[in-house]
C-alpha cells in the first residue's frame, strides 16, 4: 500500500527528552525526540483517561502520562508494568531530521 | 532506694550501657555524668562521614538533649574531671563541681597519640578524635591548600579521603611498607593504594618523620631521608592510647589500660571502668562492638546481676570510604601450620584470601567485593570444618551446594546466628524475630528496635535484604528505600551524595551513582531536578523535561487537558484594577469556569493551552505574576485582617502575611508549601493546619509548622515565640530552608518534620541562631536565582515551542 508522507516539521523543533503535538482532523498526535534522538509518533492519548501524552515526562523509549502515571512504550503504544492498554503508533519517517507521518493510517484511525 | 552513679565520659560505651540499665533498673540510681567534651553522646565511627561532607553533626547524635532531660540524668558537658577521691567517695571536675557517688564508672576513652617529633605543637597541627578535630580539618580545608596524613590506618586513610573530598591536595605518611598493615596483608593493602592513589592521593610508605617545621605555624614535614613535604596542615593519625592518667593517680591497678575483671569492675569494688580505657584480660579494644560488649556487662551488674561475663571476639574491621569495598577479619599472618585460598579478579580489582588452621578460617582479607564477609565470620566464629567445600569456599556462600544463587539466597541461607551487624553484635535470628514480633515495616523502626545497621551502617543491605526476605511483598523497600528503580539509592542518600561529591547535572548523577537506566524515570528525574536546583542554585540550570507538566507550563493541567491559571493576590488583597482586568480576561478568553481559590486568590479555569501565553500577557498588563498554584514550591500566605481593621487584631497580620509572600514566592520547595498568618488567637486565617502558619499574640508572633489539611488532617506544632516581624521572618525563612534542604521530593513539612523530630528542628531552629542566620542567608541567595516572574518570561517568547503545535496537518487532504 502506498503511503503519502506529510510533512510536520524537524527533529530540532521537538526538545531533548520532549514532546510536541500536530493537529490533525482525527485529533492530536504526540510526536516525541528521546534523548538519544530517536522520533516516534503516537496518539495523544492515554489509553486509561485520555491525558495528553505529549505532555508526560520523556525516559528512554517511553513516556509517562501526566495525569495518573501510565508509562506508554514509545515503540509499541503499549502500556508498561502492569497496566494494561495501548495507543495507535503512526508511522514516522526521518529524513536527516526532516520529519512526516503518514496520512492513510490516521484516515483508517477515523473509521 | 537510689544510689548515685556517677560516669567520667560521655562516649559511646557508657552512652549504650546506660541504655541497658535503664531498661534492667529503671529508677534505681541517680545518674550524673561528666564529659569534658562539650556536648551530647554522639557516633564517634560516623565523624568520617561529617567530614566528607555525607552526613551532618545532627544526624549522628545518639543520644540528644532531651534524652538526658527524660531520663532525670545530669550531664555537665565540658566538664573534665580533674580528681577521684576514693575515701570520699567523691569526683571534682576542673570547674571545681564535686560529686559525691555510690558507684563510679569511668569511661575516659582514649587519646591520640603524638609523635615526640620536634614541632609537633605548632599551629595546624591536630589530631583525628572528636568533632572538634573534624570541625579544624573543614576549616582547613577551605583554603584547598596541602595536608599531610601522618598514619595510613584506618583513622588516617578515612581522614584523607575527606579532606581530599573537600578539595584539599593530600599525602598520606605510613612507616609500614603496606596501608593498614594491622588489618590488610599486602596484597590488599596495594590495591587500596591503588585505589587511593586514583583519587588524587599521594601515598608514601615507609615514610619516617623527622620533624614538623615551620615559624609559627606548620610549613611542611621533614623525613629522615631528608625530604621535605610541603603542607597547611597535618593530621595525626598513628594510633590511639588509653586514657588512664585520672585512674593511675586514684591508686587503681592499671597496665595499659585500667585493669578490670570480666564483670568490669575496677580494683576498687565501687569503681567500674569500660570503653577504650579499660584493659580485660590482657587486652584493649579500639572498635565499638566489644566496647558494646563491655556495656551490656557493666549494666548488668550495676543492675545487681553478676553473672554476666566479657567475652573476647574478633571484630571484623571496615573502611567507612565511599566506594571502598573492604574487610578484614581475624589472623591472617603467614605461618608453616597456615593454608591459603586466594581469590584475584584483577579487571575487577577484587581480591580475596582466607587463611586456614587445621580445616578451619582463622582469617578472612576480602577487597573489592564483600559480600561473603558475614559468612565466613559466621564458619571461623562456629570454627566449622570447611573441608567438605574446599574447592569453592572462596566463591563464596552462593556457590555452595550447586548452582550460583540469586543474592537473597544467601542470607536466607545464614544461620539464625549469623552475626549481620558487627558493630552492634545482632545475630540474624534477633533482627528475624523482632520485625516479626513487633510488626515492625521500615529500616528506621528496625534500627530503633534492634540497633543492626544503626552504627556504622555498613550492614544497611544485609539487613534489608532480611526484611525483604521476612515481610515478603509487604516490606516495599521503595516506599523506605530506593528512589525509584533506577537506582538502588534512597533519597537521602542520593541527596547527600550530591553534595559530597558536588554533582551538579543531572547526567553527572546518574553516571556517578550508577544510575541502572540511561536516563531516569517521571519518578526520580523531577526529584533530582529539584534537589540539584536547591543545592546549586547559581550553577545548575533547571532541566524543564525533567518537570511536571504543570511546572514546565506554569499552569495546573485539568482532567480534560485544559488548564487552569492562579495570579498570586499578595497575602489574598486586591482590589478594583485587578478585578477589572481579570473580568476582562475572562470574557476575552471565553473562559468558563471563574473561582475563589481556599488561598485567597482566584482560579481561571478551563484555558486552552495555546491561550495561555496570551493570557498571562493581558494578566501581567494588570501587574500580576504567576501564583505558582501549580508548583511544589511557595504557594499561598492566607491572611486575616488583623490589627488595622479587626477589633481583636494585635498585630497586623495582613501585612506580615503580604511580606512573606513577597519574600518567598518563586522558591522550590520539596513539595507544596503553604503558609497563613493569624492576627489573633482565634485564628480566622487558620493557620493552624498550614505547613506553616504564624498566630499574631499581644507578645509577639506565635510561629508554627507541620500542620496538614489533605488527606491528612494534622493541627500544627508550635516552632516557638519570637517578639518581633523581623525574627519572625528570620525563622520562618530559615525552616523554609531547612526543609528545603532536608526532606525528599514530595515530602511535605509535616511528614518531613515527623521523620527527623520537631525537637531537632527546634533546636536548630530556635536554639542555634548561628544556623538559623545561616539557614536563612542560604534561602536568600537562592531566591536571587529564582525570583523571576515565569508567566512574563513566557510571554517574551521562551519555551514557545510548549504553547503551539508542531504542525497542524491533514485537513485539507481530508477535505478532498
Ligand atoms: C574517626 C573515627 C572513626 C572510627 N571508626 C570506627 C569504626 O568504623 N568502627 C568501630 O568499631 N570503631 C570506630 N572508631 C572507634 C570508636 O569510635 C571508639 O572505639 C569508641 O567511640 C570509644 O568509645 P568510648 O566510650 O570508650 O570512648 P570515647 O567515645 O572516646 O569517649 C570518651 C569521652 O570521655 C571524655 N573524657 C575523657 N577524659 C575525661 C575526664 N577526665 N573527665 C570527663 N570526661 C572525660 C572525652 O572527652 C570523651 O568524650 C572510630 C573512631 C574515630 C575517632
Ligand atoms: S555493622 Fe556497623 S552498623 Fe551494623
Amino acid at each position: 500500500m502506498d503511503r503519502t508522507w506529510i510533512a510536520i516539521g524537524t527533529i530540532a523543533d521537538i526538545p531533548l527528552r520532549g514532546a510536541r503535538c500536530v493537529k490533525t482532523p482525527q485529533g492530536k498526535v504526540a510526536v516525541f525526540r528521546t534523548a538519544e534522538n530517536e522520533v516516534f509518533a503516537i496518539e495523544d492519548h492515554c489509553p486509561h483517561r485520555g491525558g495528553p501524552l505529549s505532555q508526560g515526562i520523556v525516559h528512554a523509549k517511553a513516556v509517562t502520562c501526566p495525569l495518573h502515571n501510565w508509562v506508554i512504550s514509545l515503540e509499541t503504544g503499549k502500556a508498561l508494568g502492569a497496566d494494561e492498554g495501548a495507543v495507535k503508533t503512526i508511522p514516522l519517517r526521518n529524513d536527516d531530521g526532516a520529519l512526516f507521518i503518514a496520512l492513510e493510517s490516521l484516515m483508517m484511525a477515523a473509521e | 532506694m537510689t544510689e548515685k552513679l556517677v560516669i567520667i565520659g560521655n562516649g559511646m560505651a557508657p552512652g549504650r550501657m546506660l541504655e541497658h540499665l535503664l531498661e534492667k533498673a529503671p529508677g534505681h540510681y541517680q545518674v550524673t555524668i561528666f564529659n569534658a567534651e562539650p556536648r551530647v553522646n554522639y557516633d564517634r565511627i560516623m565523624l568520617s562521614p561529617v567530614l566528607s561532607g555525607e552526613k551532618d553533626y545532627e544526624q549522628i547524635i545518639i543520644h540528644g538533649d532531651g534524652w538526658y532531660i527524660k531520663h532525670g540524668i545530669t550531664l555537665y558537658k565540658g566538664h573534665r574531671i580533674v580528681a577521684i577521691d576514693r575515701d570520699a567517695r567523691t569526683v571534682t571536675s576542673d570547674h571545681g563541681v564535686t560529686e559525691s557517688y555510690d558507684k563510679l564508672v569511668i569511661a575516659t576513652g582514649s587519646v591520640p597519640f603524638i609523635i615526640p617529633v620536634p614541632g609537633n605543637t605548632l599551629p595546624g597541627v591536630i589530631t583525628y578524635r572528636d568533632l572538634d578535630d573534624v570541625q579544624a580539618m573543614l576549616l582547613a580545608a577551605q583554603s584547598r591548600e596541602k595536608a599531610v596524613v601522618i598514619g595510613g590506618g584506618l583513622l588516617g586513610l578515612e581522614a584523607a579521603a575527606g579532606l581530599a573530598g573537600r578539595g584539599m591536595d593530600v599525602t598520606v605518611l605510613h612507616v609500614m611498607p603496606t596501608l593498614m598493615d594491622r588489618q590488610l596483608d599486602p596484597a590488599a593493602g596495594y590495591l587500596l593504594q591503588k585505589e587511593l592513589e586514583g583519587r588524587g592521593i599521594k601515598i608514601v610508605c615507609k615514610a619516617n618523620t623527622k620533624a614538623i617545621v615551620g615559624s609559627g605555624k606548620v610549613e611542611g614535614i621533614e623525613l629522615d631521608d631528608g625530604r621535605i613535604i610541603p603542607a597547611t596542615l597535618v593530621v595525626m593519625a598513628v594510633g590511639i592510647r588509653p586514657s588512664v592518667g585520672l585512674a593511675k593517680e586514684a591508686g587503681l591497678a592499671v597496665n595499659r589500660g585500667i585493669v578490670v575483671d570480666h564483670g568490669m569492675q575496677t580494683s576498687d569494688g565501687s569503681i567500674l571502668a569500660l570503653g577504650e580505657c579499660a584493659e580485660v584480660a590482657g587486652q584493649v579494644y579500639g572498635l565499638v562492638a566489644p566496647l558494646y560488649e563491655m556495656a551490656r556487662v557493666a549494666a548488668s551488674h550495676l543492675a545487681g546481676d553478676r553473672s554476666a561475663g566479657f567475652v573476647h571476639s574478633d571484630t571484623p574491621t571496615k573502611l567507612k570510604v565511599t566506594g571502598i569495598e573492604l574487610f578484614s577479619l581475624g589472623d591472617f599472618a603467614d605461618g608453616d601450620d597456615r593454608e591459603e585460598i586466594v581469590l584475584r579478579d584483577a579487571s575487577a580489582g577484587v581480591y580475596k584470601r582466607l587463611v586456614l588452621k587445621e580445616n578451619r578460617i582463622i582469617g578472612t582479607v576480602l577487597y573489592g567485593e564483600t559480600s561473603d564477609g558475614a559468612w565466613f565470620n559466621d564458619l571461623k566464629k562456629k570454627a566449622v570444618d570447611i573441608a567438605e567445600m574446599r574447592e569453592t569456599l572462596i566463591f563464596g556462600q552462593a556457590y555452595q551446594g550447586g548452582a550460583p544463587l540469586d543474592p537473597m539466597a544467601a542470607v536466607a541461607a545464614l544461620p539464625d546466628d549469623a552475626e549481620i551487624c558487627g558493630c552492634n553484635g545482632v545475630c540474624k535470628g534477633r533482627i528475624v524475630s523482632t520485625i516479626t514480633d513487633k510488626g515492625l515495616t521500615s529500616l528506621d523502626d528496625v534500627r530503633a528496635h534492634t540497633k543492626a545497621s544503626a552504627s556504622c551502617g555498613s550492614c544497611t543491605g544485609l539487613v534489608e535484604q532480611l526484611m525483604t526476605l521476612t515481610l515478603g511483598e509487604s516490606y516495599n523497600p521503595a516506599a523506605v528505600q530506593p528512589m525509584c528503580g533506577c537506582t538502588d539509592l534512597g533519597h537521602d542518600d542520593v541527596r547527600r551524595l550530591i553534595k559530597a561529591k558536588k554533582l551538579k547535572t543531572i547526567p553527572a548523577v546518574m553516571q556517578e551513582l550508577e544510575w541502572k537506566t540511561s536516563c531516569g524515570c517521571a519518578k526520580c528525574r523531577p526529584a533530582l531536578n529539584y534537589y540539584l536546583v536547591c543545592d546549586w542554585p547559581d550553577e545548575y540550570a533547571d532541566d524543564y523535561q525533567s518537570r511536571f507538566i504543570n511546572e514546565r507550563v506554569h499552569a495546573n493541567i485539568q482532567k480534560d487537558g485544559t488548564y487552569s491559571v492562579v495570579p498570586r493576590m499578595w497575602g489574598g488583597v486586591t482590589n478594583a484594577g485587578e478585578l477589572r482586568a481579570i473580568a476582562d480576561v475572562v470574557d476575552k478568553f471565553e473562559i468558563p469556569l471563574v473561582k475563589v481559590t481556599g488561598g485567597q486568590r482566584i482560579d481561571l479555569l478551563g484555558i486552552e493551552k495555546e491561550d495561555l501565553p496570551a493570557v498571562w500577557a493581558d494578566l501581567g498588563k494588570a501587574g500580576f505574576v504567576s501564583g505558582q498554584a501549580y508548583a511544589k514550591g511557595l504557594r499561598t500566605v492566607k491572611t486575616c485582617v488583623g490589627s488595622d481593621w479587626c477589633r481583636f487584631g494585635t498585630q497586623d497580620s495582613t501585612g506580615l502575611g503580604i511580606k512573606i509572600e513577597k519574600f518567598m514566592w518563586g522558591s522550590w520547595t520539596p513539595a507544596k508549601l503553604k503558609l497563613a498568618v493569624s492576627g489573633c488567637p482565634r485564628n480566622c486565617a487558620e493557620a493552624t493546619c498550614k505547613d506553616i502558619g504564624v498566630i499574631c499574640v499581644d507578645s509577639g508572633f506565635e510561629i508554627h509548622f507541620a500542620g496538614a489539611a489533605g488527606l491528612d488532617i494534622k493541627g500544627t506544632e508550635v516552632l516557638g515565640l519570637v517578639r518581633t516581624e523581623g525574627e519572625a521572618m528570620e525563622h520562618i525563612v530559615a525552616l523554609t530552608q531547612m526543609y528545603r534542604e532536608q526532606a525528599r521530593y514530595l515530602e511535605r513539612i509535616y511528614k518531613w518534620a515527623k521523620r527527623i523530630g520537631l525537637e531537632e528542628i527546634r533546636r536548630q531552629i530556635i536554639g542555634d541562631a548561628d544556623k538559623r542566620k545561616a539557614y536563612y542567608d542560604r534561602f536568600v541567595f537562592s531566591q536571587k536565582f529564582a525570583q523571576v516572574d515565569p508567566w512574563s518570561e513566557r510571554v517574551s517568547g521562551k519555551d514557545k515551542h510548549e504553547f503551539k503545535p508542531m504542525a497542524t496537518v491533514g485537513y485539507n487532504q481530508a477535505a478532498e
